[in-house]
């Protein structure tokens, strides 16, 4: 087997509970976003774009339609003789087999995959975040500093910082205190969970962290306190750039919503970093002679007879005349018929919309959330696509 | 179910009058229909219709097809025992290549005896159409046909340059002339063949044992009396896209829905190289209506009854009517383009105005900035 300088392990099982009905069937980086992608679409691109050709994922929660998306990772360059994707769901062993009980076991139970690559360096990411980042300038920045551990690092708003991991430094960008989701968090600088480990010493602590009985086998709250507790040399990695957790039905409309800004703080279009996803085949998208469509993000597929403002389409969207959409996300193959109105909502795949139905309402802050492959009715019914 | 028929896209001699689009490129690669290539469609259809297995004679200016069909990965055509093969011309001498097409079969003739598929369908690039072979084969068979013809009846003008054909009131053909024959018949020939592989290897030996090297003029249309050839009605869309006015005519017509809907997805969808575009966007003021757009375009102006390809930028104030603008173009603030062609990556630069007539296109050529 040829060695690997770093390979990548990609922690894709998330269940995404906080996202309600959009994870009922499926694991949360396979949730859609952007009009076109899935959200481990951006993960995999940073991969491909910053040379790893060598990636495990992780998968344990509803993996059915990831593992569908996902294929053999051509889509992201990763269908390669030596090395490329693999799936690494938990499977049953002589003794018997358990799930991944936390982040850092899911690793631990991966060693023989890791161990058949020889690394120096493996980074561990997850799949559940939406970012655009280049780890071989992380990889240079922990070689240059001689780390066991880097973590990239964000400085966030002081009211979100308890809401992660974070980090202390010093004028090096040492890290000299970590705290895991703190009540009254002391430092703003966030941990991304973006590591990379010097694989060796990963390997000590993921061998000693699954005897502790104590231990949550989690990195954030067990194997990085441990390795600052014995006074490894922990490093942050500084990042400016946009990165967002979609962890909920909130933060998933609001991400949307970030791409219909003037000037987006995540670029799409930047033709030197593509975000790489399963094409589907679809024609151009149709507008016809009455369609009104401002300020949105319309993808490949749709058919719009309708006004559509400050929305993102995924493809193969239909909406019949009259219709409006506001303020709203809609997953592919939804259709909305005649004069239905759609406000500050995200819809499901697959969803009908029947004609002069109301879906939200400009006022509400709230979000509505129509869920895959629901029919709903003009006097709100809300019932199963019959499947065709 | 297995399947029995190769498939066979021939690019040799197609006729093409599409001038400043075929310059740096063979017809089978004019951009077509927001994010296609003319092939897709023959190429789709072959493959939606099951068959696995497809040769492309490629003839000349063939950089384009390479690159754009590459493995055949985007067709489902890269497979072990079949897939897609590109065949350029085998020839010692250059002259050679400007030989008739069976000529050019005959060359090729291992590729045909080594497989062991019964029949071949021979298309052309630039006969736009979504049809299933599978229904043109059973056609032949309750025939007992020895050579089916895919013909079209047009209710109206002939857009474009195509062979006339005559039928006698049991599909028959009884005569086929060129576009400039006096024929009269409202039935075309959309240069779609199906017959027994086997004929077809014994057409190409006999007629280039007489010096003759043309597959339709000399093996076919010399044969009426003694092989039983029948035409097949078509009732789909048809788009004959040989000459700059039918190009234009057929992608504006594209913007029927019901034209749209009938091409790209009945009875199968249509397939081409796939390019990581990310969604279009759409600024606040823009105003598009009647258009056809691909992803990857951002629109801050008007766009209007036009066909926009990926990656196309219509700046603010900029207006785009009844036009064609292909990968990447750029349309400069307050411009105004109505009834024009524009090729890949032209570049209209601010403030330009910039108008053909509804039957004359103008017409800017690849790189072109205006």
């Amino acid at each position: 087997m040829v060695r690997k300088e770093m390979i990548a392990m990609l922690l894709a099982g998330g269940e995404g509970k906080r996202l309600g009905v959009l994870t009922k069937d499926l694991a949360k980086p396979a949730v859609y976003f952007g009009g076109k992608y899935r959200i481990i679409d951006f993960t995999l691109s940073n991969c491909a774009h910053s040379g790893i050709d060598t990636v495990g994922v992780l998968t344990q929660y509803q993996p059915l339609e990831l593992n569908r998306y996902l294929g053999i990772g051509s889509p992201w360059g990763l269908d390669r003789r030596d090395g490329g994707m693999t799936i690494l769901p938990p499977y049953v062993k002589q003794k018997g087999g358990v799930w991944y009980k936390g982040t850092a076991n899911a690793i631990y139970q991966n060693m023989a995959f890791i161990e058949r690559y020889n690394p120096e360096y493996v980074l561990v990411i997850s799949g559940d975040h939406i970012y655009k980042m280049d780890y071989d300038l992380m990889l240079q920045h922990h070689k240059r500093s001689g780390a066991d551990v880097t973590i990239a690092g964000l400085q966030v708003d002081w009211k979100e910082a308890s809401r992660f991991g974070v980090m202390h430094v010093d004028d090096e960008d040492r890290i000299t205190a970590f705290e895991e989701k703190p009540k009254n968090p002391t430092s703003n600088i966030a941990s991304m969970g973006v590591y990379i480990f010097t694989w060796k010493t990963l390997q000590k602590h993921l061998i000693y962290d699954e005897a502790n009985r104590n231990s949550s086998h989690d990195f954030g709250k067990d194997i990085i306190p441990a390795m600052m507790r014995e006074g490894r040399k922990l490093h942050a990695f500084p990042f400016k750039g946009y990165w967002k957790d979609v962890g909920t039905i909130e933060s998933l409309w609001e991400a949307n919503m970030d791409l219909l800004a003037e000037e987006p703080p995540l670029d799409l279009y930047d033709t030197e970093w593509r975000i790489y996803s399963v094409n589907p085949n679809r024609p151009a998208q149709f507008t016809s002679a009455e369609a009104v469509v401002t300020s949105s993000v319309v993808s490949e597929g749709c058919v719009i007879e309708g006004e559509v403002d400050r929305s993102v389409l995924f493809y193969g969207v239909q909406a019949e005349v009259g219709s409006i959409i506001s303020e709203s996300v809609i997953m592919p193959n939804v259709r909305i018929g005649k004069g239905a109105r759609i406000y500050r909502s995200i819809i499901g795949e697959g969803a009908v919309i029947q004609a002069g139905a109301v879906i939200g309402t400009p006022e509400d802050d709230a979000i509505t959330v129509v869920a895959v492959e629901q029919y709903v009715t003009n006097d709100h019914m809300v019932l199963e696509v019959e499947p065709t | 179910m297995k399947h029995r028929i190769l498939g066979v896209i021939n690019l040799i001699h197609e006729n093409d009058e599409l001038g400043p689009l075929t310059q740096g490129r063979c017809l089978a690669t004019v951009p077509f229909g927001a994010k296609y290539r003319l092939i897709d469609f023959a190429l789709s259809s072959m493959v939606n219709s099951g068959i696995s297995k497809v040769a492309v004679f490629a003839h000349t200016k063939y950089r384009s097809l390479m690159d754009h069909l590459g493995s055949g990965k985007h067709w489902d055509l890269q497979h072990r025992q079949s897939g897609l093969f590109i065949l350029p011309p085998l020839t010692d001498d250059l002259l050679e290549v400007s030989r008739g097409d069976l000529y050019h079969f005959y060359q090729q003739r291992d590729y045909f005896n080594r497989s062991s598929l019964d029949y071949i369908v021979i298309a052309r690039s630039h006969m736009v159409c979504n049809i299933d072979f599978e229904r043109v084969l059973a056609y032949h068979q309750e025939q007992d046909a020895d050579i089916t013809v895919v013909c079209k009846e047009h209710d109206g003008p002939v857009l474009g340059k195509s062979r006339k054909v005559k039928l006698d009131a049991d599909g028959r053909v009884t005569e086929i002339q060129e576009h400039f024959g006096r024929l009269e018949s409202n039935i075309s020939s959309m240069e779609m063949y199906i017959m027994r592989k086997d004929l077809l290897m014994d057409l190409v030996e006999t007629s280039l044992a007489q010096g003759q090297d043309h597959l339709v003029r000399h093996a076919i249309f010399s044969r009426l009396g003694q092989l039983r050839v029948f035409g097949y009605r078509h009732e789909g869309y048809l788009g004959v896209v040989n000459t700059l006015a039918s190009y234009y005519q057929h992608s504006m017509n594209l913007l029927d829905q019901d034209v749209w809907k009938e091409l790209f997805f009945m009875p199968g969808p249509v397939y081409t190289k796939v390019k990581d575009e990310p969604p279009t966007r759409y600024a606040a003021g823009s105003r598009v209506t009647g258009s056809l757009i691909a992803n990857g375009c951002r629109i801050e102006g008007t766009v209007e009854n036009s066909v926009i390809f990926r990656g196309v930028h219509v700046e603010k104030g900029a207006v785009v009517k009844d036009s064609i603008i292909m990968q990447n173009g750029y349309v400069g603030q307050g411009s105004f383009v109505q009834y024009s062609i524009m090729d890949k990556d032209v570049r209209v630069e601010a403030g330009r105005d910039i108008r053909g007539a509804g039957a004359s296109p103008f017409m800017a050529a690849k790189r072109k900035i205006i």
